[in-house]
């Protein structure tokens, strides 16, 4: 173990955070406007890396997958906190979207239990949906909602039920098999720096994550959003009470952290590999960020992301029996000595 | 109360029936009843943090977890658990299970609220991470074979047997969280859920009620443990992932917060639904994502609050018709 090997580990420790900023950051501003924990988010992560893969394969550039595929996600998450998270007025919407989902899953059984006796399967199972679809959405609308704005362990369990979806939904599009992004062969070369080779996609890792990071930084400090951002998660109710639209800032940001986090999957895609259960590895991961740092700070993202970066190097390269509980048991500390995390504000 | 009579009489014939029923019915049926049964267990110990304590805890399968290992680790390395010492091993899984949450409920109870969930998480995903690399001690990713079943005269590698156990150990579990949940120990501990703040001011200690409950919560989550390793015959990362514990909080949700029965109900619904399922088609963790989505919406007081639910509905409509009567209808009504 000379300084080569520690150089090297901390490079690699670094990227691996600047990663881990970029899924971090978005999960921590939701929490911190919202005070959802979003257990989907590792959903995001993976979606993201899907969607750039079949960009990929559509037009063959991988410069285009980055936005589209974080556009794509971002617009999936408005999608999810307008009709399911703070669905005030947009109830007939859901229980539609709900009710056509019941259809197709009630068509389906019905498919897989009679299919034999089906003519033309295609317009069967369209009306079999419609028909399911119709008796679901009568009697969801019948169904007294509870409100579940101020209920936490709720909003968690819902954002888990997604998580689920979009993992089943995404082995059915997608298939089961690991699959690779592969960037411009630009950045597959190293730069070599006092003997020591640095791959040139890390790099461009620790750059994209320091640009966003500083981008973040001055749209909340120096913006007019920005501060009504920070207003909300200082306190909610106070924000409303001067007149800042809550309800707008929170579909913001969580468009925004999911934006963050399929971003993250496109770039992490092509040193971790896309493939089924990744959303489930990612989330842990994503949460000690969030909570070394303290959640809903961008600041305290940035040094839990680099701290379990290096945790996370360190841990599996010197005591690899005990490299996650490195990891995690230092965050537990943290969180029983100061809940709100290191930044965080009570 | 006779309708509390009544209630525990309905239970005891459901149990009855069971007992009765499940045997006689395919293999299939025995094995799936004898696992969710077990994770009634997990679910019920949720249940008394969850429903009666107000805490949610998002990391319980770490004392699942841990009474899973140590039986696995004591049958395959030491050959202990499978005569007549299994008993010491359900002692020995509670008392661990008890022991790991006295531990982490030091740190857990710190945090309230959002944030006991978060720490609670992280101290389920230290357990995860000591499982997935301690390789020599849990055999990492492969996990442990627990390939042997006890037998103390009783032969408990026949499925039907080893069902009749679970069942006993379930009726043992829902029976002594209900004397807790009845004592005036579980009285305060309703209490603090409703307003922790009222109990403090009446001389409560509401952290000592807590952590008690806390630790209780882990030594049944040690003895579900125990029994899943035998259950399943393979101990492996897989048990003590974040999912099962958010499994066990959507099966409390789904029978009814604050029931206890409940939990068993949402346990064997959500096993049943998933095994069933998933010999049928390939897409079943659609159905599952829909019940956690549709009991979170639409059945927040879960299958236990139905009938609450249905009596609320129907009163509301009732009144309703009431105020659809024309003013002269009204005037002739009595008040």
């Amino acid at each position: 173990m000379n300084t080569q090997f520690w150089l090297v580990q901390a490079f690699n420790g670094i990227s691996y955070g600047a990663l881990l900023f970029l899924v971090g950051s978005g999960l921590s501003l939701i929490f911190g406007v919202m005070r959802i924990v979003n257990l989907s988010h590792g959903a995001y992560f993976l979606w993201g890396g899907y969607i750039a893969l079949s960009v990929i394969g559509a037009t063959g550039s991988w410069a285009l997958s980055l936005p589209v595929a974080a556009l794509a996600v971002a617009a999936i998450g408005i999608a999810m906190e307008r009709l399911f998270l703070r669905s005030e007025g947009f109830e007939y919407l859901r229980n539609a979207l709900i009710a056509v989902g019941l259809g197709i899953l009630g068509a389906l059984a019905f498919a897989a239990r009679w299919g034999q006796v089906m003519g033309n399967p295609w317009i069967q199972l369209v009306v079999l949906t419609a028909a399911c679809a119709a008796i679901a959405y009568f009697l969801l609308g019948r169904i007294a909602i509870v409100a579940i704005e101020a209920d936490v362990l709720r909003q968690v369990l819902l954002t888990v039920g997604f998580a689920f979806l979009f993992q089943q939904a995404a082995l059915d599009i997608w298939g089961g098999n690991n699959m690779d992004i592969n960037p411009p062969s630009e950045f597959t070369r190293s730069v070599v720096i006092g003997g020591l080779y640095f791959p040139l996609y890390r790099l461009f890792m620790i750059g994209m994550a320091i640009a966003i990071g500083v981008l973040l930084w001055l749209v909340m400090e120096k913006t007019r959003m920005g501060a009504a951002v920070r207003a909300t998660v200082d306190d909610a109710q106070m924000a409303r009470g001067v007149g800042i639209d809550t309800n707008r800032i929170s579909m913001f940001i969580f468009a925004l952290g999911a934006f963050l986090a399929a971003l993250g999957g496109v770039i992490g895609g092509a040193f971790l590999g896309i493939y089924p259960g990744l959303d489930f590895e990612m989330l842990p991961l994503a949460f000690a960020v969030v909570i070394i740092g303290g959640m809903g700070s961008l600041g305290g993202a940035a040094i839990g992301a680099l701290a379990v970066g290096l945790a996370d190097n360190f841990g599996k390269a010197l005591f690899p029996e005990v490299s996650y509980f490195t990891l995690y048991a230092p965050m537990v500390l943290i969180l029983a000595v100061k809940p709100t995390g290191l930044f965080g504000r009570e | 109360m006779a309708s509390q009579r009544f209630k525990i009489l309905l239970v005891v014939a459901v149990l009855a029936a069971l007992a009765f029923i499940v045997p006689h019915s395919g293999s299939f049926v025995v094995l799936l009843a004898t696992r969710a049964l077990i994770f009634a267990i997990l679910a019920m110990s949720v249940d008394l943090l969850l429903g009666f304590t107000g805490l949610s805890s998002m990391g319980q399968a770490a004392y699942f977890g841990v009474g899973a290992y140590l039986t696995a680790i004591l049958a395959t390395k030491m050959h202990i658990g499978l005569g007549w010492d299994f008993w010491l091993v359900v002692v020995l899984g509670m008392l661990l299970g008890a022991a790991l949450a006295a531990l982490f409920g030091l740190f857990a109870m710190r945090a309230s609220g959002v944030y006991f969930l978060m720490i609670t998480l992280a101290l389920g995903q230290c357990v995860w991470g000591l499982a997935y690399r301690w390789n020599s001690l849990t055999g990492g990713d492969n996990g442990i074979n627990v390939s042997a079943r006890p037998n103390f005269g009783i032969d408990l590698t026949d499925e039907r047997t080893f069902f009749f156990m679970v069942l006993g150990f379930f009726i043992f579990s829902l029976i002594s969280l209900y004397v807790l949940v009845q004592s005036p120990f579980g009285r305060s501990l309703t209490g603090i859920r409703e307003r922790e703040l009222r109990m403090q001011i009446l001389g409560y200690n509401t952290w000592l009620h807590k952590y008690i409950a806390f630790v209780i919560a882990g030594a049944f989550g040690g003895l579900s443990g125990v029994l899943w390793a035998h259950a399943n015959g393979l101990v492996s990362p897989e048990t003590v992932v974040l999912t099962t514990s958010v499994d066990a909080l959507l099966m409390v949700v789904l029978g009814g917060a604050g029931t206890l029965v409940g939990a068993a109900l949402g346990s064997v619904i959500v096993f049943g639904l998933r095994e069933y399922l998933s010999t049928l088609v390939p897409w079943w963790q659609y159905v599952l994502g829909a019940v956690y989505v549709l009991t979170i919406l639409y059945l927040p007081t879960g299958v236990m609050g139905i009938p609450a639910r249905v009596r609320q509905y129907l009163a509301s409509s009732r009144r309703k018709a009431k105020s659809d009567l024309t003013p002269k209808e009204l005037a002739s009504e009595p008040s």
